[in-house]
């Protein structure tokens, strides 16, 4: 069988599918000054993402590394580009749906999770606090 | 006639489809389905005979009462238990391995060992946690070596004079393992330590024999072996029962009370506080004489071949990665498995797409995927009745998963 069977078509859009082959930001930040990793507790997936925020608080560039499933690695690449540019605050502002419209994908209940623990972890690399 | 075929219509549920196709449930390891007689039993139980067991002088109370202890009968049996008094229901095999290291936690000291090992389910493994935190003592764990075997040398060196307990598991949820408990009991034994083996995943497919096995205690899920949700089995060998006091206390477990102490009752009783879940030992005996109907050598030879084709089929398939013993050497119901470039959560989510449950991430194992190197595998476990057509349905959709995503 070559390419997407329909059942993966259904599962995951065409941006899960293209960020989870080939993530734009995906790798490790030597020039990080913030960075917070944790784990999804229901499958063991580990993110951590890395910021460089210059001394005026915008965000330079976000990197992220991680062993996690397709929606988690597109949502944390996605969470990357997001933040690059802003400030610590309007990053700081981001909400799950902003992630999602990006991603246009129907997320099942069970995978949520996978879709929003890289922004908790960017909540934790900019304040050091889990976000609720 | 095969397993599956004399058992599928009892399985009211596998007639459901599931996302456009009918439903392959190869999750059991996780909980099995119940066949129709387990079913009505509880209904039956619930619409006839339904009140608390043991202190009701009615009629009603004596039926479920009657039916409550039957169950105990019925699990004797399938334990090949000396006694019935060994019998100790709990909520299943996560609270009899907590009620255990809380019991027996109560007798230990500074500096006394426990040993596990590192295929352990996180429930043998965080209830000692606790108990070595609270009591001073010291963990240690038996290696897993890389065909997925217990390092037996590195569990000689971990016995000493100190050791107290030897907890394993019989099966392994994640590599199919079956650990050689009679030897491991063996050794355990020659240092006077207390054996405790985790049998939810042995249970449902292996024929057992408490007598032969010599273990201490043997901890089983009902719902892992076609039986209900909420019971499970804690068998505890009488002469050391006998010397334990009760971990937790409530009604049921006492004799006479005062302000400030209390007399135990009897065993088994002394470990079941409170009201026990009746329906569900009603269900849990339905089931048993299911599996015994069955016959437990036929359900081991039955899964035993499902298994088998399921490694020999993944194996055959670039890019995927099996877990555990090899083709060969007798494992439980259970293969684990990775896709390369496949993440399980997604690999899963791909198969339920096509009717095809299986689970999915760390099986509450995390150390032994640390072991393993891996996040997570992916798994499939059987039960009476899978087919071989479910198996071939399985290893078409992975050999064509790897270029989904």
């Amino acid at each position: 069988m070559s390419g997407a069977t329909p059942a993966a078509n259904s599962l995951y859009s065409d941006v899960i599918r293209d960020r989870w082959r080939h993530p734009r930001h995906r790798g490790d930040l030597p020039g990080a000054n913030a960075m917070a990793e944790d784990v999804n507790p229901l499958c063991g997936d580990r993110v951590r993402m890395m910021l460089a925020i210059a001394p005026e608080g915008r965000i330079s560039e976000a990197r992220f590394v991680g062993d996690s499933c397709a929606i988690c690695t597109a949502s944390a690449d996605v969470v990357a580009d997001l933040v690059s540019g802003r400030t610590r605050t309007e990053a700081a502002a981001l909400e799950v749906s902003d992630v999602l419209a990006v991603l246009q994908a129907e997320i099942r209940p069970t995978r949520m999770r996978c879709a929003t623990l890289p922004l908790s972890v960017l909540a934790q690399a900019l304040d050091g606090k889990p976000k609720s | 006639m095969r397993l599956d075929e004399l058992t599928r219509r009892d399985f009211p549920i596998l007639e459901r489809v599931v996302n456009g196709h009918p439903l392959i449930y190869l999750d059991s390891g996780a909980s099995s389905q119940k066949p129709r007689a387990v079913l009505e039993a509880m209904n039956r139980y619930y619409e006839r005979s339904h009140a608390n067991v043991h202190r009701s002088i009615h009629t009603l109370g004596e039926e479920a009462t009657e039916l409550y202890e039957v169950a105990r009968d019925a699990v004797q049996r399938f334990l090949g238990a000396p006694s019935r008094e060994e019998v100790v229901f709990t909520r299943g095999t996560t609270d009899g391995l907590g009620l255990i290291a809380e019991t027996i936690g109560r007798t230990l000291g500074k500096g006394d060992e426990i040993v596990v090992t590192e295929l352990e389910h996180h429930s043998n493994l965080i209830p000692w946690q606790l108990v070595a935190k609270d009591r001073g003592a010291v963990l240690k764990a038996v290696p897993v070596r890389d065909d997925g075997t217990l390092d037996l040398a590195a569990l000689d060196r971990l016995l000493t004079a100190r050791t107290r307990v030897v907890a394993f598991a019989h099966v392994s949820n994640v590599l199919g393992t079956i650990t050689p408990a009679k030897e491991i009991i063996g050794k355990a034994r020659a240092v006077n330590a207390l054996t405790v083996v985790d049998g939810a995943q042995a249970a449902p497919h292996m024929r057992l024999d408490m007598s032969a096995l010599g273990c201490d205690f043997y901890v089983l899920s009902a719902h892992k072996m076609l039986g209900p949700t909420g019971i499970g089995v804690m068998y505890g060998r009488r002469a050391v029962l006998d010397r334990l006091e009760p971990g937790r206390g409530g009604s049921e477990m006492i004799k006479e009370v005062w302000i400030d102490h209390a007399q135990w009752n009897d065993l088994p009783w002394r470990f079941e506080p409170g009201t026990p879940p009746i329906a569900e030992a009603v269900g849990l005996t339905a089931a048993i004489e299911y599996l015994e109907k069955l016959g437990m050598d036929r359900v081991a030879e039955h899964e035993r071949a499902l298994t088998r084709q399921t490694m020999e089929g993944l194996s055959r398939i670039p890019g995927v990665t099996v877990y555990g013993p090899p083709v060969g050497v007798d494992r439980g119901a259970v293969v684990s498995f990775a896709i390369e470039g496949l993440h399980p959560h997604d690999v899963a989510a791909l198969l339920d797409a096509e009717g095809i449950a299986v689970r999915a991430g760390h099986h509450c194992a995390m150390p032994l995927m640390r072991r393993l190197g891996v996040v997570g595998t992916t798994r499939a476990t059987f039960s009476v009745f899978n087919s071989p057509d479910e198996v071939s349905r399985l290893l078409t959709t992975v050999a064509g998963l790897r270029s989904a995503l």
